[in-house]
């Protein structure tokens, strides 16, 4: 069994290991609509479940009945809270420590909260009986500003005892939820008092969604005769949801068997446990027989997990010639009816306290107020993470508004602030240690890729033209150099409801030389089989087409929290190159018995061990594969598997500098972006191509952030923007061309030195786009505009500073 | 029941007959009735393009169109344009390009794009990006998929030429 290729290049390529542009395995289903979601299976018998869901913000529900829909046929259940109730499950517990109502029971706090589920035999049936269900609601008083909440006698959560704390500590009104301190409060205050200057301002990012274009669904399945319960579904993190499933039904958990099929694009809002999945799960049990539910795309964006809505007040001192001094951060946060924000248990505002940014800030402090309002719970990471994206917008604001205060160039105050590459590890004023980087370096490349002189200098002539009556266009200069921290995480510090945050891989090498691995993250597009079979070929020296990457079932991936927070590279992507040095360390005792030699005079060379000193002794990968299974070995167990559970000593933190340039007509508030510029840093690249990939979607979304998507509310708590006719989603004709760049810094904690970089360019893209649209107005005194910066928003600026005549 | 009606319709080349309500979405007939499940459901308001197929030589978003509007029809879905031994180009194109990464908006992505390159076998990036605008892709951030497109539309056009 030689190999014919003979030269190591030759083997090092024909792996297809870590590096290499490898092309997507998962795409020949894809391509020919061979892709299996959620609501492609189908199952004898199954039914399908529907929400009546309130048309009222904040209401009381007087009365439901269920008896007209009851009597149309083909219609099975109508189940209320008074049906889950004695099931003790009309209520269940959240990611944050809250509790959430899964039907309403007694009142609504939010438009479109689940108010009574229907089982029918088919979709248009269980439509129809939603139309007949009868419901009747007084109307309370509704609260969407979080402000206001916090002032108002109108008690929302009736259900929480006043005066007693709440998961994450003392509640200080009975609207308010936590308050979340990082840092030294004193000493912020000092540095600023005695600052030479300060900057200040209030910087709100906007409720946004993350809409996935598969909405959120399950098939619910209870074998009654078995006892077994199986549960289909878009789920993120599928083990976490068989262990909640377990918790609040009473199965136990080795008769749960969660499986998250193909998934659709997730982005965060496919995290959490819904309502949707527990009263399909319930009716499942009921009747016998399968369920199934899955939530239209107004139900998608009006219930399901929003994103954002942090009103951060900001408070950034500095010297003279722009050295910064102290950071001070309050964030009042609005998460809506319930806390069912998606976050490590011990950071109820997930890692906010990233806000230093990329910048050597000797002295902060942050504190994050949660509120109750009338809106949809949620609060997840929507393509970021925890959090990390509304950090690094604000700090990335306040370096701009600090440059104005300064009347400084942008660029350059951020050059003289950076962390040092001298400086790494890095310990930041709030708390974390950075691993590792090099900002320098990328920010000179970057303002040198765009021309950045040239690109002032034009900038500086247009105002010129436009002062002149010249032109009716401006041009901005977005700048962004951002640093995420992902890779959630130490066991020590993060767990989910008391779960650790490690991940897990599990290897089986077969006989002939191909293997199966499995993991305990699961793919919504990331390409992870294509991905782990690369780091595992360049690991364990066999093909990548060789080996097979599965996920996503709970009765036989090895348990893992999921993918999110861009934590599948560096917490399961560890736990595979660990799992394959397991593999390698017993192929390196098989092939010493085999070629007669001490364990020790055998290397690893790409594909194969060879003798030291003698390279024409060798046994390949493959072979060692085989004797695996057919020699008894002494001292050797037959077989040839790994598992490994990895527990990150520490995050992950990737970087970036990106410019926009852009330009903005004075009259229409349009914009047109005329060049987009990322240079990403994720330290060891596995896969090119999927970087590449995972760049330009994650700036499609922060382009959509930052120029249009919002979930807006009136004042009745009516979500306005509930369809794809409102709610922003770029087209390809919205959508730039952007050159990516890269550096290489990696992490020194990191296995293969891999940081992750799925949600880099949602982080650094927002206050690309939005710094582009301040920059634009910075000759004309704009200093802060929020988000998103529409066409009428970006009118209305012009309009505020007079530049309309 | 009485309010049913009877459709015909042509997918991907085979007959189909059945009883329906006037009201069912093609989708669904697609989906559920016929098991064709390329076809994805995104928005059910026209807006996505996830569900596009080919209906009597036009592109259509079948989450709004009625069977009994479709009755007569010939449609065609991802699975009618290749198969597994003989992949349409584009099929292959996506995939040389990392034209897709969920594969959710895939299947309508290069439904739509088969009939675009038909009405226009040589499009420029900008009629790409346009004859495009139907269909959304929320990973890709499109660069990919009009690059994609593009290499298709060279290559059908080269062995065109050289068949001719």
């Amino acid at each position: 069994m030689k190999d014919e290729v003979t030269t190591r290049e030759d083997r090092v390529e024909a792996l297809g290991g870590m590096g290499c542009k490898r092309k997507r395995v998962e795409d020949a289903r894809f391509t020919q609509g061979k892709g299996n979601y959620v609501d492609d299976i189908k199952l004898p018998g199954m039914l399908f479940g529907d929400f009546v869901r309130s048309p009222y913000a904040h209401a009381r529900v007087k009365s439901i009945n269920t008896e007209v829909a009851m009597a149309l046929d083909g219609v099975i259940a109508v189940l209320t809270a008074a049906d889950l109730e004695p099931l003790g499950l009309h209520w269940m517990p959240t990611l944050a420590g809250d509790k959430q109502m899964v039907l309403a029971d007694g009142k609504v706090l939010f438009q479109g909260q689940e108010v009574a589920y229907v089982v029918a035999k088919d979709r248009y049936i269980a439509a129809d009986a939603v139309e007949l269900v009868e419901v009747e609601y007084e109307e309370l008083p509704v609260l969407t500003d979080p402000f206001e909440a916090l002032q108002s006698d109108v008690v929302l959560r009736e259900d929480l005892e006043l005066g007693a704390d709440g998961a994450h500590g003392p509640r200080k009104h009975h609207n308010h939820i936590f308050t979340w301190e990082a840092g030294d409060k004193d000493a912020t205050e000092q540095v600023l008092g005695e600052a030479e200057v300060v900057a200040e301002e209030m910087v709100y990012y906007h409720r946004t969604h993350p809409c996935p274009l598969e909405t959120c669904g399950c098939v619910a399945s209870m074998d009654k005769v078995n006892g077994k319960l199986t549960l289909y579904g878009t789920f993120q993190a599928p083990h976490a949801i068989r262990t909640v499933v377990s918790l609040i039904s009473g199965l136990e958990e080795h008769n749960i068997r969660v499986v998250s099929p193909d998934i659709g694009g997730g982005f965060g809002n496919k995290v959490g446990a819904y309502a949707g999945y527990v009263c399909s799960v319930v009716a499942s049990i009921v009747t016998g027989v399968p369920v199934k539910w899955v939530e239209d795309r107004m139900e998608n964006l009006m219930t399901t997990a929003f994103a954002r809505d942090y009103w951060m007040k900001g408070k950034i001192s500095a010297t003279k010639d722009g050295k910064i001094t102290g950071l001070w951060c309050h964030t009042t946060a609005d998460h809506g009816g319930f806390d069912a924000c998606a976050d490590p248990t011990k950071f109820p505002a997930g890692f906010m306290n990233i806000c230093t940014g990329s910048y050597d800030i000797p002295t902060a402090y942050l504190a994050v107020d949660g509120v109750y309002t009338n809106k949809a719970p949620g609060g997840v990471a929507y393509r970021c993470s925890f959090r990390v994206t509304e950090a690094a917008y604000f700090i990335e604001r306040m370096i701009e508004v600090l440059a104005i205060e300064l009347n400084m160039d942008a660029a350059e105050l951020r050059r003289i602030n950076f962390i040092k590459k001298e400086q790494f590890p890095y310990n930041s004023a709030l708390g974390w240690e950075y691993d590792s980087g090099d900002y320098h370096t990328a920010w000179e490349r970057a303002l040198t890729a765009v021309g950045y002189d040239d690109l002032r200098n034009e900038q500086a002539q247009r105002v010129e033209d436009f002062k002149a009556g010249k032109t009716r266009k401006l041009l901005g200069i977005g700048l962004t150099h951002f640093t995420e921290i992902v890779g959630a995480g130490p066991v020590k510090n993060c767990d989910i409801l008391g779960l650790g945050m490690f991940d897990s891989c599990e290897i089986r090498i077969h006989p002939t030389g191909s293997a199966i691995a499995r993991l305990g993250t699961i793919s919504q597009g990331q390409g992870h089989a294509t991905t782990f079979a690369q780091i595992l070929a360049t690991e364990i020296g066999l093909p990548a087409d060789s080996i097979t990457i599965e996920e996503g079932d709970t009765d036989t991936a090895p348990y893992g929290l999921g993918t999110y927070g861009s934590r599948s590279t560096p917490v399961a992507g560890a736990a595979t190159a660990m799992a394959g040095r397991k593999i390698r360390a017993k192929a390196q005792m098989i092939a010493a018995y085999l070629l007669e030699v001490h364990d020790d005079d055998v290397e690893f060379d790409v594909d194969r061990f060879v003798v030291k000193g003698a390279p024409e002794k060798f046994k390949t990968m493959k072979e060692i594969a085989f004797a695996a299974y057919n020699q008894a070995i002494p001292g050797i167990e037959p077989g040839l598997e790994a598992v490994s559970y990895y527990d990150p000593p520490n995050m992950t933190y990737p970087f970036g500098a990106y410019i926009c340039v852009m330009e903005i007509d004075v009259d229409t508030g349009e914009h047109e972006i005329r060049q987009f510029y990322a240079l990403d840093d994720c330290g060891t690249r596995i896969n090119p191509m999927i970087i590449e990939g995972q760049v330009h979607g994650g700036l499609t979304e922060a382009l959509a952030i930052a120029m249009g998507q919002e979930i807006a509310y009136d004042e009745m708590g009516n979500v306005k923007t509930g369809t794809l006719m409102d709610f922003f989603l770029p087209t390809a004709w919205e959508t730039p061309n952007y050159t990516t760049d890269h550096t290489v810094t990696p992490s020194p904690h990191h296995p293969i030195g891999a940081k992750g970089v799925g949600e880099s360019p949602n982080v650094g893209g927002v206050p690309a786009f939005s710094n582009a649209v301040h920059d634009a107005f910075r000759a004309f005194g704009l200093r802060q505009s929020h988000m998103p910066h529409d066409h009428w928003r970006i009118w209305k600026i012009a309009n505020d500073l007079g530049l309309h005549g | 029941m009485s309010n049913k009606k009877h459709i015909t319709m042509t997918v991907n080349g085979e007959e189909q007959e059945f009883l329906a309500e006037p009201r069912e979405l093609l989708i669904h007939t697609l989906r559920e009735r016929l098991g064709i499940t390329g076809p994805h459901i995104g928005c059910e308001t026209s807006h996505c393009g996830a569900c596009t197929v080919t209906m009597n030589g036009k592109s259509v978003k079948s989450c709004t169109v009625f069977v009994a509007q479709a009755d007569g029809a010939d449609v065609t879905t991802i699975e009618g344009l290749g198969t597994p031994d003989s992949l349409h180009v584009l099929q292959n194109a996506f995939k040389e390009h990392h034209g897709l990464q969920c594969g959710y908006c895939t299947p309508g992505m290069i439904t739509r794009a088969s009939k675009l390159l038909e009405e226009n076998p040589n499009p420029t990036e900008e009629e790409v990006r346009f004859g495009m605008a139907g269909n959304l892709c929320r990973c890709t951030g499109y660069q990919n998929i009009v690059k994609s497109i593009l290499a298709a539309a060279a290559e059908m056009n080269a062995s065109k030429e050289a068949a001719e």
